[in-house]
């Protein structure tokens, strides 16, 4: 496969198929968590976009350039926590400095990001998939986009069941976890596209 | 070289790192914060209610600090207090807040007005209002579905008999109730004030007293005692200026629907 057609195919399966959150479960704390307004569900996505690239680009260098040569593949894990950890507080302090009106945007979201698992599997997963450096950082983006879409058409979701009425014991949460698992079923419709667009 | 050293080299290396990156980083790009910033900021409440007029508490403060906002009073959820604490931080000498409270201008309850139809849907002053304008058989009055109250940060606001209540005592007076109504029949009203119009029907007098037989009929029989010219009648409706009101009950003693409180 050439490399422009790996790239929509990454592009695609990271936004439909393959979705962080509602086909791989991952990152469902912010999620849930974040998904009750638009805007704030907005500014999560933004949020979580921008620091989904960095990382793929910057832990992709780490481990090729330091951990390959040295024979340290096994510590991936640890290293890319530490890695992202540091990341997102470097970007937070220059954001601060220097785009005032971006850091005051993302708000509170940014911090939260250092521990979202979604982050580190873009990471893990650009590494096992032996991605090169383009296709890590094309994946980290959409994989980012990905979970900015479920977060936005969930909030559309919960904005509905605000306004339902479901028996009492499915009240809050239970009621808010069955709808996140139809939403989830409706990405599973987009398995077979991908096999027939790039098969 | 043994490969556990070898790990824990590279990892602590790695650390150090980001470590000196990050203390770099805060060293050089430090933003200053302005320190009268943060004086007034302490004293606000943090209910980031919007009762100032600016977005949240931060947006007030700002104002504050950098000269574009004067007044210290602005600060309706923490009254005369807050109002006391920021004149100190600015410098400035202490104003009283003016203390405002949400108000509803209706009193139909179940009692005195029926609804013109049965509404089964959802249960929200906002969707009801949609529907050929509300259930109720006065289609200015308080739908009583409760939005206000579900939009009060304090929790206020009850719905008594069908007729949304404000609790003057825990009123904030940060207006989202005002907001939230789709009837806009809630307003900000002094919390002295004596007299206060509980109706907001803009119907001819028959026609609003055979929907509800609390409501203004619009006579002007206030308008004509007032001694200060605090009152006037607008589209069948008495109003109030509390600029002008004295607070001398004339108009409440003429009232004969005893719509004004």
């Amino acid at each position: 496969m050439n490399g422009i057609a790996k790239l929509l195919l990454i592009t695609f399966s990271m936004i439909f198929t393959e979705n962080y959150v509602l086909v791989q479960f991952l990152g469902i704390c912010p999620f849930l968590g974040v998904s009750k307004k638009l805007d704030s569900s907005l500014g999560m996505s933004g949020a979580v976009i921008f620091v989904m690239t960095l990382a793929s680009a910057v832990t992709w260098l780490i481990y090729t350039f330091v951990m390959v040569p040295l024979g340290l593949e096994y510590l991936s894990t640890i290293i890319f926590i530490l890695v992202i950890a540091a990341l997102v507080q470097f970007v937070e302090i220059v954001l601060k400095k220097y785009m005032r009106g971006l850091y005051d945007a993302l708000g509170v979201y940014l911090p939260l990001i250092t521990t979202n698992c979604a982050v580190l599997a873009v990471t893990l997963l650009n590494i096992e998939n032996n991605y090169n450096f383009l296709e890590s950082v094309v994946d980290g983006l959409t994989a980012g986009v990905g979970f900015g879409l479920a977060l936005i058409i969930f909030s559309g979701v919960r904005k509905a069941l605000e306004r339902a009425k479901p028996p009492k014991c499915f009240e809050g949460l239970p009621i808010t976890l069955i709808a996140a698992a139809l939403t989830s079923m409706t990405f599973m419709g987009f398995v077979g596209i991908a096999d027939k667009l790039f098969g | 070289m043994n490969p556990v050293v070898t790990a824990v080299l590279v990892l602590s290396a790695i650390a150090l790192v980001c470590g000196l990156l990050l203390a770099v980083a805060s060293k050089f790009m430090a933003v200053p914060v302005d320190e009268k910033f943060a004086k007034i900021r302490e004293c606000l409440p943090g209910a980031n209610c919007g009762g100032c007029g600016y977005p949240g508490c931060d947006g007030y403060a700002n104002a504050l600090a950098d000269g574009s906002e004067e007044k210290t009073n602005k600060c309706t959820a923490g009254g005369n207090a807050v109002a006391q604490k920021l004149a100190e931080a600015c410098g400035t000498t202490f104003e009283e807040t003016a203390k405002n409270v949400a108000f509803v201008h209706c009193r139909g309850n179940c009692d005195v007005t029926e609804k013109k139809d049965v509404y089964q849907g959802t249960q929200t002053c906002k969707a009801v209002k949609l529907l050929y304008g509300g259930d109720g058989a006065c289609q200015y009055g308080c739908l009583g579905y409760g939005d206000c109250a579900a939009a009060c940060p304090e929790h206020a606001i009850r719905l008594i008999n069908g007729v949304a209540h404000v609790n003057p005592a825990a009123c904030i007076a940060c207006g989202q109730c005002v907001k939230t109504c789709p009837q806009k029949i809630i307003s900000l009203i002094p919390e002295a004030a004596v007299v206060k119009i509980a109706c907001s029907n803009k119907d001819k007098g028959v026609v609003a007293k055979k929907k509800c037989t609390a409501a203004c009929i619009g006579c002007g029989l206030c308008q004509r005692k007032c001694p200060n010219g605090a009152v006037t009648v607008v589209n069948n409706v008495a109003v109030f200026d509390y600029t002008l009101c004295t607070g001398c009950g004339a108009c409440q003693a003429a009232c004969p629907q005893k719509c004004i409180l």
